[in-house]
């Protein structure tokens, strides 16, 4: 099977004697005269699914059976964004289907890259895709501008030794940050090591747990209520349950690692970042919703998207691979190969291998807690996503980390917010409060 | 000459004139302009924005820390191989050749090589708990071992980088003739009067390489430490690499960028300036 991973120009292949049919594959697609829709390849460009296993899950057995020509290329968030406004300044598109996270999607139509596609959802109608998610498709629009693809979740792992540990009358489903505190001294007053674990490395995706967990469970909030009196008792008390931390976590990218070597015990993560673990040693393992704070169980669903940008080269291809991609079949075989769980009806099967089955009871438990408090994915921040995340990030070093005043690091790191507020004019998204205009930190 | 033989040398040298015009003089230009803009204006936002951040501080430190504790053990320790080397009766190509392997392994490959051996469950731990040194995975990589990851990061650039001195070194010591040497010896000079008064004044045209590309390299320091110590370690480099990469700000990048170059130029100047040799000491 031959793809290209195109960055910068750089061409990565299996072997080295697929590189020739893939720069002439690359030039055909960059020259091609629109030939008949069927026959001509589809480029299908996702920034999801990214590790090289996960890719060619979806080339050989998710993608397999659609009848038309595939290629799946993949790429990271900001190299995503960078192609497409390209493409689309340059008048010359290459892709078809864009794949991609809400909050990825939403820049493209402010940029005017996306074409709606109505038509497409009035074809799937009878999906049985749920009717908010359909409404998120609109990004704010009138019109459909992606098709929900498939959606996740972040769970909480525990390894069966950390069980005895539980604090007395402690339900694992419903826990409180109190009481992960307290597990968390328990096991290091017994075991003498720290074994609760965050991905707080590089690459992990620790800011998603302070924008769609920390912040909502005690605040109610993620931007508003950044500096409130609630924010302050929540920082302290996530200095204290910081202390049963292994320390390693400011280097765990992904917590599936840690977990098989047993350097955690107790972990958080993306269901496709724990996914390994729950695998590969399903019988060792359960999963849990995150805990709750006073105003509820913050959480963050993750929905992806199909979109066909504008002038795609092959806007019928793409309309029959989305369909293909939505159909319950496909969707069961993504949830089965990857872990990233339907968006229509559809019957996950009995026989579901017991990794995969983990992460479905965690992320079911936590869509279902009484207290669920969904937190979604930050919008309409465009390129200053990363800058966001970093307010986040830089607020836990200092506080947690380096043990300054958390009340002064609040004081500054809301200036800095606001800022970014301000400069991206980002109205609220929920759980904040709807705002007129840019979202207020108070 | 004709007018063809006096053109030619600037013909043979126009590509490589050229390529690096095209590939280094304008990204510096364009470097330089997007620090000091913001939103299109003339502004030192960025430049405010870098000292102000965090990391800053901390980066500062780290990378000066780093090339004043690395560069000086590096030149050292190049020193007293290549004087070894020279006292090698026989096998000393097959020495210098094992010697300078780390040379061939690229800088992030060499610090994933000292994390394999200074993780968690690393060689290094694995060999104190086999001689009954500590009682379990030992972490000395984290934000609470500060020193023991500086330590580690010291002991991977001085394994990764000491070969270029080293091979800089040895090429200069075969430059310095042997009549002074044997002149020294009639005279009966120690052989510590011989390298203080000889050979490391004849050496200084070579030092002077050495140290510039060691220490412009070292103030670039980022690979090693970013395979290593993540984001438990700033430097200069690694937080240019951030801002460009994860948080999408090419201004405050360009700025980090900007620091790193002033502070290179400025340590080639001191070293031009102090290690300069006046032409009738050469050898």
């Amino acid at each position: 099977m031959t793809f290209i991973r195109t960055t910068f120009g750089l061409t990565t292949c299996k072997s080295a004697s697929l590189v020739g049919a893939a720069l002439v594959t690359g030039a055909l697609l960059a020259h091609a005269a629109p030939a008949s829709a069927q026959q001509q390849d589809i480029l299908f460009l996702s920034t999801q699914l990214r590790p090289i296993e996960e890719a060619q899950k979806v080339r050989s057995v998710i993608l397999k059976d659609f009848p038309g020509k595939v290629t799946y290329l993949v790429e990271e968030p900001p190299a995503f964004d960078v192609r497409m406004k390209a493409e689309g300044q340059a008048g010359k598109r290459t892709i078809s289907v864009a794949g991609a996270l809400h909050g990825e999607l939403q820049p493209l139509v402010v940029s005017g890259d996306l074409t709606p596609i109505d038509d497409i959802a009035t074809k799937l109608a009878d999906r049985g895709i749920p009717a908010n998610l359909m409404e998120l498709g609109k990004l704010g629009t009138a019109n459909q501008m992606y098709i929900p693809w498939m959606q996740a979740t972040y769970i909480m792992v525990a390894n069966k030794k950390a069980l005895p540990y539980l604090p007395a009358g402690a339900d694992i489903n419903a826990l409180t940050y109190d009481q992960l505190e307290a597990w968390g001294k328990a096991l290091t007053e017994k075991t003498g090591k720290r074994l609760i674990g965050f991905p707080a490395g590089p690459k992990g995706l620790m800011p998603r747990f302070y924008q769609g967990y920390l912040y909502p469970s005690f605040t109610g909030g993620v931007v508003t209520p950044f500096q409130s009196a609630e924010a302050e008792a929540m920082w302290a008390k996530f200095k204290g349950l910081w202390q049963f931390v292994n320390p390693n976590s400011t280097s765990y990218d992904f917590m599936q690692e840690p977990l098989l070597a047993e350097e955690v015990w107790v972990a958080f993560d993306h269901v496709a970042r724990v996914k390994d673990a729950l695998t590969q040693a399903p019988e060792e393992f359960v999963t849990f919703p995150a805990p709750a704070g006073p105003k509820g169980r913050g959480y963050m669903p993750v929905i992806a998207g199909l979109a066909v940008p504008k002038n795609a080269p092959n806007p019928t291809g793409a309309a029959e691979l989305i369909a293909f991609i939505s159909k319950p079949e496909t969707q069961v075989k993504t949830a089965v190969e990857v872990g990233f769980f339907p968006v229509v009806k559809a019957t996950l099967p009995a026989d579901l291998s017991p990794g995969i089955k983990l992460i479905a009871e965690g992320v079911a438990k936590t869509q279902n807690a009484p207290d669920a408090l969904p937190a979604l994915l930050p919008v309409g921040l465009g390129d200053k996503g990363g800058e966001f995340n970093k307010v986040y990030s830089d607020t836990f070093q200092r506080i947690v980390l380096r043990g300054e005043d958390i009340k002064a690091v609040l004081a500054s790191q809301a200036g800095v917010l606001k800022g970014l507020m301000e400069a991206t004019k980002a109205p609220c998204w929920s759980p904040d409060a709807p705002s007129q205009g840019a979202c207020p930190v108070k | 000459m004709t007018l063809r033989s006096r053109l030619l040398p600037y013909l043979l040298l126009a590509p490589s004139v050229a390529f690096l015009a095209a590939l280094f003089l304008v990204p510096l230009v364009q470097t330089i302009s997007l620090s000091f803009m913001e939103e299109g204006a003339p502004s030192l936002a960025n430049y405010s924005r870098m000292v102000s951040d965090i990391n800053f501080g901390p980066a500062v430190r780290n990378t000066f820390l780093l090339v004043l504790t690395v560069v000086p053990i590096q030149i050292v320790m190049a020193l007293a191989m290549a004087m070894m080397l020279q006292k090698l009766p026989r096998g000393r190509d097959l020495v210098l050749w094992i010697w300078t392997i780390p040379l061939g392994i690229s800088d992030l490959a060499a610090g994933l090589v000292w994390l394999a051996i200074l993780q968690d469950r690393g060689y290094l731990n694995s060999a104190l708990y086999g001689l009954g040194l500590i009682e379990g995975p030992t972490a000395w990589l984290t934000y609470e071992t500060p020193v023991a990851l500086f330590v580690g990061v010291v002991v991977a650039e001085v394994w990764r980088a000491t070969a270029i001195v080293l091979v800089i070194l040895v090429a200069g010591l075969q430059l310095i003739p042997k009549e002074y040497k044997e002149a020294a010896e009639v005279f009966g000079a120690r052989p510590w009067t011989i390298f203080r008064h000889i050979t490391l004044p004849l050496l200084k045209p070579s030092l002077q390489t050495a140290l510039i590309l060691r220490t412009v390299l070292a103030f670039e320091v980022f690979a090693v430490v970013y395979a290593i110590g993540g984001t438990n370690f700033p430097v200069l480099v690694g937080e240019a690499y951030n801002w460009q990469r994860n948080y999408q700000n090419t201004g405050v990048a360009a700025a980090y960028a900007m620091l790193i170059v002033v502070i290179s130029l400025a340590a080639t100047v001191v070293f031009l300036w102090a290690l300069r040799t006046k032409p009738e000491q050469q050898p």
